[in-house]
């Protein structure tokens, strides 16, 4: 296995020096005219990238990245217009060309990939024939060499067996792999400039992981400059070799990534760096710092420097200055913030990966929820008239337990029955087999209307999605008050004296109690859907991805709020994600699951180091690390998940484990093995060997 | 606590409402129907004539002129008064039978739904037989057994309206029943009906406005369609399809008498149309 590092990847000798940039902003302002007037977007931005250069330009959500990437392209839309400066591609300022010499640039020396591949593939059409186009279209190339070409493109972005790929539609391909053909396609004509909009934010974590070591390979072979936009510091470190974090329409700081990263000058990128959990470290040695406020409006933008209000350095007078410069900390170092050389130096958080004792636990802590044997098969019907149809097996055998108190995480990939399972568990879906009992009563056989009103108020569920967790016609108060009601038994004034005190608990003002939920922000609705959750003092909460619709400054501050309240009421937490930074931040315990099976379970700090089941071991080396001195081993995993109809007969990891053993793999299921302390791992390989690896993640 | 609420959707709903302002279009369909519905109101204040009453002087010449504004009908009687007092036929059938099928369809359309199942099955395949007729045959059928009469007109709207709202209702229901603060209801214990009604059915509204709005108008066009087939209102209730098939045989000679009812039917039908893409405009704002 190689010891690939971020930084290996980040230098690149040589790269773009002395040449002239392939592309160049200077002092562009984009602005949206709407209906309310004027939005200007994004008010000055300039930079430079060289040749072969890769700059990754983060931000959270409305900041500007992706209209940045817009005007490269020229291709603002109806309502959006570069109102100023200049977009310089290979010196030529794009502005001037007419649509013919911009349709003739487009897709031959710039090309752009966006988040969701399936909007760029046009589905009635076979791949081969849409990679085809590309040549056929800038090169006149014929039918021959245009298939050839496509061919060998295919083979570069790594799909299995290319021929049979060129006949198949966009829909019979997964999401990596349609990301793979929207690549080859951006690259089929060698561009010198590619501009990837959140390439890999629909896809899971071993895919991402595969399409951006892809990426970087491909970059590296053919010299291509790429604007790289994301909203995940892990990502860019293992892309770029430069990075523009950008805040409300601003670049605030911009350098090569290890600079920004060991030596953060803006104090918004200070904030980006300590709000997000890296791998290093839990709740019991450091809280994560959320960022206090909220993005500014486009329309009422402060003066001077746009993060003042939430900057914890700022000081009025020389904060508020309009314009505000821009320092030059080295030569390509960039900071827009007068007090960027003056701020103490950024204490850099432990990221010690050696693993972080978690408190004083009591050993024999009592098991609140147990799950035996549970399984949640769905039949699905095939043709129009029910035909035999087949088993989907979401949960497949799962053994598990939660102590009072603790959290427990269930990590997995899409598909991997983490939801089914929380469904099972909060009676919305009923369990097809085994057992799943919540002090002592068996609950999994229950739909929830027949629960209990004891057990009703003691299972409590924050959900995904901020926008669909309130309904939009019911005011926070009258949300609250009958919860409360529901599940208390409270009503009037006791009904409200309670909502005060729940919101007060999520930090929410008390006017909230009149407000509508769409007057709110994500990170707001999710406190409320806490504060619900929080209604009846339940004993267990699920909460299924509360966070992974959130901005990162604002996930902190909901993750933090999930400890203090655990720790503050002692109710069971189930915390279920795919992030297993967050996951090493907060649970205590950690089952991670494949297809529906429990392939690991343990103590946090064991799931961490090894032994590893080979999926953890995947697992943790694709999480993208915010932190270019993190050293990665890199495991790729080809193939993709198998869908859960023809899941394999042995163990489900089988067909893409880069440890298989042999046979045994594919036609036994492989046993459950348990260490002294409890930790589970269901694998084939003795324990021992699994023992003998080594970490995957080293600081 | 409820109470609250109540008014607070009130006050919500009012707030929507004055977004019409900003849809020109909107605004011409609100200003149409409005007109219309104020003439129903004040026709005794400002209809010339009591609808039946017979000018036999004007059976001579009954083309407009200074007395009847709109001329008068074969029998004599003014054509403006009919018109006015006709608007209140038009405008106490479509809303009532509107309303009436607005609670059916809804309740059905939830139930089937949110139980899917064997409920949604029983009443899917009834209202695709319904369905499956063309509409102005059912109406025909309907009133040629029953009878014409204002309650059965009424009874045919809803027979025919209820089964098309119903699959509006229902395959709202359907998205509507996976959201995540249905699944937050059920876990704190909230009955089905609450459910359906509190969580569910209010989300739905903005199609469902905009639906009415337009059902308004088809329900004047199918009314107007019954008159002129002679199977509208029993004479002499003033009633604008019926005042077109009166005059069908003189239409060559006097114009007029089909015209204004005529005319009547389409700028209602019109405001309705076009205030429902105003509210389909305000609707996609946020």
């Amino acid at each position: 296995m190689q010891f690939a590092t971020a930084t290996e990847t980040n230098s690149r000798p040589g790269a773009g020096a002395g040449k002239p940039p392939v592309l160049e902003l200077r002092n562009v302002s984009i602005s949206y005219f709407v209906r309310a007037g004027e939005m200007k977007v994004v008010p000055n931005i300039s930079f430079k990238l060289g040749q072969g250069e890769a700059i990754g330009l983060v931000g959270e959500s409305g900041c500007g990245k992706s209209t940045v990437a817009f005007a490269v392209m020229q291709y603002l839309g109806t309502v959006g217009r570069v109102t100023g400066g200049q977009v310089l591609f290979e010196g030529k300022d794009l502005a001037k060309l007419s649509p013919a010499e911009l349709r003739a640039l487009r897709g031959r020396k710039i090309s752009m990939v966006y988040q969701d591949p399936m909007s760029s593939l046009n589905p009635v059409i076979p791949i081969g024939k849409q990679l085809m186009e590309v040549p056929m279209i800038h090169f006149g190339e014929n039918e021959q060499q245009a298939r050839a070409r496509a061919l060998q493109m295919l083979r570069e972005v790594n799909l299995p067996d290319p021929e049979t790929m060129m006949t198949r539609y966009p829909h019979q391909l997964s999401g990596g792999q349609q990301q793979r053909v929207v690549i080859a396609m951006a690259l089929m004509a060698e561009p010198s400039l590619l501009v990837m909009d959140e390439p890999t934010t629909g896809l899971d974590v071993t895919v991402e992981a595969a399409v951006l070591d892809l990426v970087a390979r491909l970059r590296e072979k053919h010299n291509t400059a790429i604007v790289f936009i994301s909203h995940n510091l892990g990502t860019v470190v293992r892309i770029c070799d430069r990075i523009g974090v950008m805040y409300a329409g601003e670049l605030v700081e911009e350098g090569p990534i290890a600079d920004v990263f060991r030596n953060p000058r803006h104090p918004y990128t200070r904030g980006l760096l300590s709000c997000i959990p890296t791998l290093g470290a839990d709740k019991n040695s450091r809280p994560l710092t959320a960022i206090p406020g909220q993005v500014p409006s486009i329309l009422n933008r402060p003066k001077g420097c746009v993060f003042q209000p939430r900057c914890r350095f700022a000081i009025a007078e020389r904060c508020s200055q309009d314009p505000l410069p821009t320092l030059s900390l080295s030569e390509r170092h960039r900071v827009k913030c007068v007090r960027a050389e003056e701020l103490p130096s950024h204490d850099k958080l432990p990221q010690g990966i050696e693993a972080v004792a978690i408190g004083d636990q009591p050993v024999d802590a009592e098991a609140v929820l147990r799950i035996a044997h549970l399984r949640k098969t769905y039949h699905q019907s095939t043709g129009m008239f029910g035909g035999k149809g087949y088993d989907v097996h979401a949960v497949d055998n799962i053994e598990l337990e939660a102590n009072r108190g603790q959290t427990l995480a269930i990590v997995g990939e899409s598909g991997c029955g983490k939801s089914t399972l929380a469904k099972v568990l909060t009676g919305i879906e009923l369990g097809s087999a085994g057992m799943v009992t919540l002090a002592g009563k068996e609950i999994s056989q229950i739909p929830v209307e027949d629960r209990e009103a004891d057990t009703k108020r003691a299972v409590q569920m924050v959900f995904q999605n901020p926008d669909s967790t309130l309904n939009p016609s019911h005011s926070i108060g009258y949300v609250m008050e009958r919860a409360i009601r529901k599940l208390r038994g409270l009503s009037g004034r006791e009904a409200k004296n309670e909502t005060s005190t729940l919101l007060k608990t999520v930090n929410l003002p008390l006017e909230f109690a009149s407000r509508m939920p769409r007057q709110l922000s994500g990170g707001q609705k999710q406190r409320v859907a806490i504060a619900r959750a929080l209604a009846g003092e339940p004993d267990l909460i699920l909460a299924d991805e509360p966070v992974s619709a959130l901005d990162v400054s604002v996930q902190a501050a909901i993750i933090n709020l999930l400890v203090d309240i655990q720790a503050k009421r002692g109710a069971t937490l189930i915390f279920i994600s795919h992030d297993l930074s967050v996951v090493r931040y907060l649970a205590d315990y950690v089952a991670v699951m494949y297809l529906g099976q429990v392939m690991e379970f343990g103590r946090t700090d064991e799931i961490f180091a090894p032994p590893y089941h080979p999926y953890t071991e995947a697992l943790l080396s694709a999480v993208p690390i915010a932190d270019p001195d993190v050293h990665q081993r890199r495991i790729i995993l080809e193939g993709a998940i198998p869908s859960p109809q023809n899941r394999p007969k042995g163990c489900p990891f089988a067909t893409r484990c880069p440890r298989k053993l042999g046979p045994i793999c594919d036609n036994e299921a492989p046993p459950m093995q348990t260490t002294a302390s409890g930790h589970r791992i269901a694998c084939h390989i003795p324990l021992d060997d699994l023992k003998k690896v080594d970490k995957v993640v080293v600081a | 606590m409820a109470m609250s609420d109540t008014a607070g959707a009130v006050t919500r709903t009012w707030a929507r409402v004055s977004l019409l302002r900003e849809s020109p279009v909107g605004m011409v369909g609100a200003f149409l129907v409005v007109f219309w519905v104020l003439v129903a109101i004040f026709a005794p204040v400002i209809s010339p004539f009591g609808p039946n009453s017979n000018d036999l002087d004007a059976l001579v010449d009954p083309t407009p002129n200074a007395i009847h504004w709109f001329g008068t009908d074969m029998q004599g009687r003014d054509i403006l008064a009919r018109v006015i007092w006709g608007s209140r036929t038009v405008l106490t059938v479509a809303p009532v039978a509107v309303a009436i099928a607005y609670a059916i369809g809804s309740l059905l359309g939830l139930l089937a739904g949110y139980y899917r199942g064997w409920a949604d099955t029983v009443i899917n395949r009834i209202s695709d037989i319904i369905l499956s007729f063309p509409a102005i045959v059912l109406y025909i059928i309907v009133i040629m057994r029953f009878g014409p009469s204002a309650l059965n007109i009424i009874l045919a709207v809803i027979f025919i309206a209820s089964p098309q709202i119903m699959r509006i209702v229902r395959g709202m229901t359907l998205e509507l029943r996976e959201r995540e603060y249905v699944a937050a209801a059920k876990m704190r214990g909230e009955s089905a009906l609450y459910i359906m009604f509190i969580e569910i059915l209010p989300n739905a509204r903005g199609p469902l406005i905009v639906d009415a709005c337009l059902r308004m108008g088809y329900t004047t066009i199918a009314i107007g369609v019954l008159g002129f087939l002679g199977l509208g209102l029993p004479p002499p209730t003033p009633d604008w399809g019926g005042m077109v098939k009166d005059s069908y045989a003189l239409m060559s000679i006097f114009p007029h008498m089909a015209l204004f009812p005529a005319a009547a039917i389409t700028s209602l039908v019109v405001g309705f149309s076009l205030l429902a893409d105003g509210m389909r405009e305000i609707s996609m704002r946020d």
